[in-house]
């Protein structure tokens, strides 16, 4: 399982350096979604600072929709899918190594935008840095679901505009977990508890990937 | 005396539905080992969905069937595809990767020696393509590599989607000569294509497809 995770982590990645579809498109998408999070707020930098961790993981969210949709694109052609199911790649492996990846291309775009929450959010940077391992983990279980739920919408199960319909509620209480632990760390408060249900969560759903993605992949 | 071989892949009133559509509705057919065996039919006939339930890639609906040993009903189809070899006509790979990233990617995935894959790049005429992205290559090129997929696993079932619909005159002398000594080796090849094999360094036998089901034997 471990061997068969590293190496579709591997290769998902090297198709991500290849197509520079994160640098290019994600990236760039994320930003300007953050940009337009503090244009909507107004010029209060009272205001912005407040609702900063809500606006971050409200992109994050978003980005990750859309690093979901491309983590299964690249498996959706029916020639890959046939020919990659004759490889004999355990499920659980497989899963595993597309959250892996997942969670290192979001990890990589959270930096970006936490960046940017910094200096248009006007983010503490102590409490950002406090935050870094909770949105870790966070991002760890925002790529498992994701990963998990993208794969009912790929394999001809079901369109892949479905995805943000079946993602967004797996996601939710992540982003309310994120909030929390992220402001907790701007502004005090219950740090260590969010981060718990955090790190429930990702074991929960990479439990759940690691049994179920065989049955997806069958059905 | 010497007991016969059983056949290699056997279906009887074999059913298989997609979204309660029937996209093979009762096929009778026995496939002996060694054989080339060539499915024709017109768009639609059925003939890709018999491919694909012969190398396990989609669920019996109903009826009875057995490819190398294992029952297409109760049996681990998981199992039987690591058995055979795949090559669809709408690619086998990652189109982001190179030639030779594929191609290391199955091989370390099937747990095969790489040091393989350049005999089997010059010998599918792709060793000087080795570091072209795989989406540059030309459609031909691109079923070469399918193939050389193919030769690096050397599997029992060949599994062939119209194999022939992009390959020039020389590319299908070269095809005819590569199954001949496939199926000489003991490999047995399932086929698809629009018209019965204009070739005369193979002797198949041709099946029409017409509605989901096996109407006739062309001689």
């Amino acid at each position: 399982m471990i061997r068969a995770a590293l190496l579709v982590a591997a290769k998902d990645l090297r198709i991500e350096r290849r197509s520079r579809v994160l640098l290019w498109q994600v990236v760039p998408f994320g930003v300007m979604a953050l940009l337009i999070c503090g244009l909507a707020l107004g010029p209060a930098r009272a205001g912005h600072t407040t609702a900063a961790p809500g606006l971050f993981y409200l992109v994050v969210v978003l980005v990750a929709l859309l690093m979901v949709n491309r983590s299964q694109g690249v498996e959706s052609s029916a020639g890959t899918r046939n020919s990659v199911a004759t490889l004999g790649l355990d499920p659980a492996g497989i899963f595993l190594g597309k959250a892996l990846a997942l969670w290192v291309e979001l990890a990589l775009t959270a930096m970006v935008l936490l960046g940017g929450s910094v200096v248009v959010l006007h983010t503490a940077l102590r409490g950002t840095l406090i935050a870094l391992p909770s949105i870790v983990v966070i991002l760890a279980a925002l790529a498992g679901a994701g990963t998990l739920y993208g794969a009912l919408t790929t394999g001809g199960t079901g369109p892949s505009t479905l995805l943000p319909v079946i993602c967004l509620p797996a996601f939710a209480p992540l982003l309310i977990a994120g909030e929390r632990s992220f402001s907790a760390s701007l502004y005090g408060g219950a740090l260590w508890e969010w981060w718990v249900i955090a790190l429930v969560a990702l074991a929960a759903y990479l439990a759940l990937g690691i049994l179920l993605y065989g049955v997806l992949e069958e059905t | 005396m010497s007991l016969a071989e059983p056949p290699l892949a056997e279906l009887h009133d074999a059913v298989v539905l997609a979204h309660g559509f029937p996209l093979l509705s009762g096929v009778e057919l026995v496939v002996e080992p060694a054989t080339l065996t060539v499915l024709v039919g017109a768009n639609g006939a059925g003939k890709t969905s018999l491919l694909r339930l012969l190398g396990g890639l989609v669920a019996l609906g109903a009826g009875r069937g057995t490819v190398l040993g294992v029952d297409l009903a109760r049996g681990d189809r998981r199992q039987l595809r690591r058995r055979i070899g795949w090559l669809g006509h709408d690619g086998s790979f990652y189109d982001d990767l190179t030639v030779e990233e594929n191609m290391t990617f199955a091989a370390r995935a099937l747990g095969r020696p790489i040091e393989d894959l350049a005999a089997v790049l010059a010998l599918i005429g792709l060793a000087e393509r080795r570091r072209t992205i795989t989406k540059q290559l030309s459609a031909g090129q691109r079923r070469r590599l399918g193939l050389a997929w193919l030769l690096l696993r050397r599997p029992e079932l060949w599994l062939l989607d119209e194999p022939y619909a992009t390959l020039d005159d020389d590319g299908r002398n070269f095809f005819d000569e590569l199954l001949a000594e496939v199926v000489a080796r003991g490999a047995t090849v399932v086929l698809s294509a629009h018209d019965p094999l204009r070739t005369t360094t193979l002797a198949p036998r041709t099946l029409v497809m017409v509605g989901g089901r096996i109407t006739g034997e062309r001689p």
